[in-house]
């Protein structure tokens, strides 16, 4: 009994370790910019560096269709005179036009909240920048699984 | 004129910061489908939508063919007075439409 539990216990090590390592690689790999979207970033805010965090994209986990896929976009922000969101591009990994809006807001807006439908050809991250009034830039982003993709020839 | 509907809250307190609901009936035409004989579909998707509230532009939106047909949008403004929403559009067609709808603030 004693030896089968010690055993068990190392083989479940074993298979955690090596679970671990894989899961840990995936992280990092998220929080990585896809090549394409960096160019992009650059277009929007210059050599500034963007800061992952802040920026909340809400996505259906799965879309069946990518023609409408509802977005909901949230920043954290007070939004008063002295702090708020200037700007939101939001880029798409995937698509054959990689820009997919860009919205300004201002103090006034109280709250930096949009929602919107968005079309995604398949399965990919979307991006979210977020731009300060102080120029600060930062990021999120959001995986969705899309069974059939739009912007294919019909 | 039913080309689009904009929701606003019938009563809002002076202040209050309150959502903006629009639809408009669009096809956000991708420029990447073709037609039955081969011929692409030229792109015509309304790249700029601007909200004024009594004249102060509130809210702006580029947009491209990643939004979806008949778009949907909502975002957030104060309150301030009692006047208008004025919601402008233009296409890549060249045509304009403008949408408003009256706010009512109560003090």
């Amino acid at each position: 009994m004693g030896y089968i539990s010690i055993s068990r216990r190392q083989a479940l090590g074993a298979l955690v370790a090596t679970l671990l390592v894989p899961v840990v690689g995936k992280e990092k790999a998220e929080a990585e910019v896809p090549e394409r979207l960096q160019t992009l970033i650059r277009e929007a805010i210059g050599e500034t560096r963007p800061t992952v965090g802040k920026v909340k994209l809400t996505l259906p986990p799965l879309a069946e269709s990518g023609n409408s896929v509802p977005l909901k976009l949230q920043v954290e922000s007070p939004m008063t005179g002295d702090d708020y969101v200037k700007s939101i591009h939001v880029f798409s990994e995937k698509n054959p036009r990689p820009v997919i809006a860009r919205f300004h807001l201002g103090p006034q807006s109280g709250k930096a909240e949009i929602n919107t439908r968005i079309r995604l050809a398949g399965t990919q991250h979307v991006v979210a920048l977020a731009v300060m009034n102080n120029n600060s830039a930062w990021l999120g982003s959001a995986e969705v699984v899309v069974t059939t993709a739009a912007c294919i020839d019909e | 004129m039913a080309n689009a509907r904009i929701q606003v809250p019938t009563e809002i307190k002076r202040g209050q910061v309150f959502e903006v609901r629009l639809l408009i009936r669009h096809p956000m035409e991708t420029g990447l489908r073709h037609d039955e004989v081969g011929k692409t579909i030229p792109q015509n998707v309304i790249h700029l939508l601007t909200c004024r509230y009594n004249g102060h532009e509130v809210f702006r939106a580029e947009l491209f063919p990643g939004i979806s047909a008949n778009p949907y949008l909502s975002f957030f403004t104060t309150a301030t007075e009692s006047g208008e929403l004025e919601i402008s559009w233009a296409d890549d067609t060249g045509q304009s439409e403008v949408e408003r709808t009256a706010i009512t603030v109560l003090p």
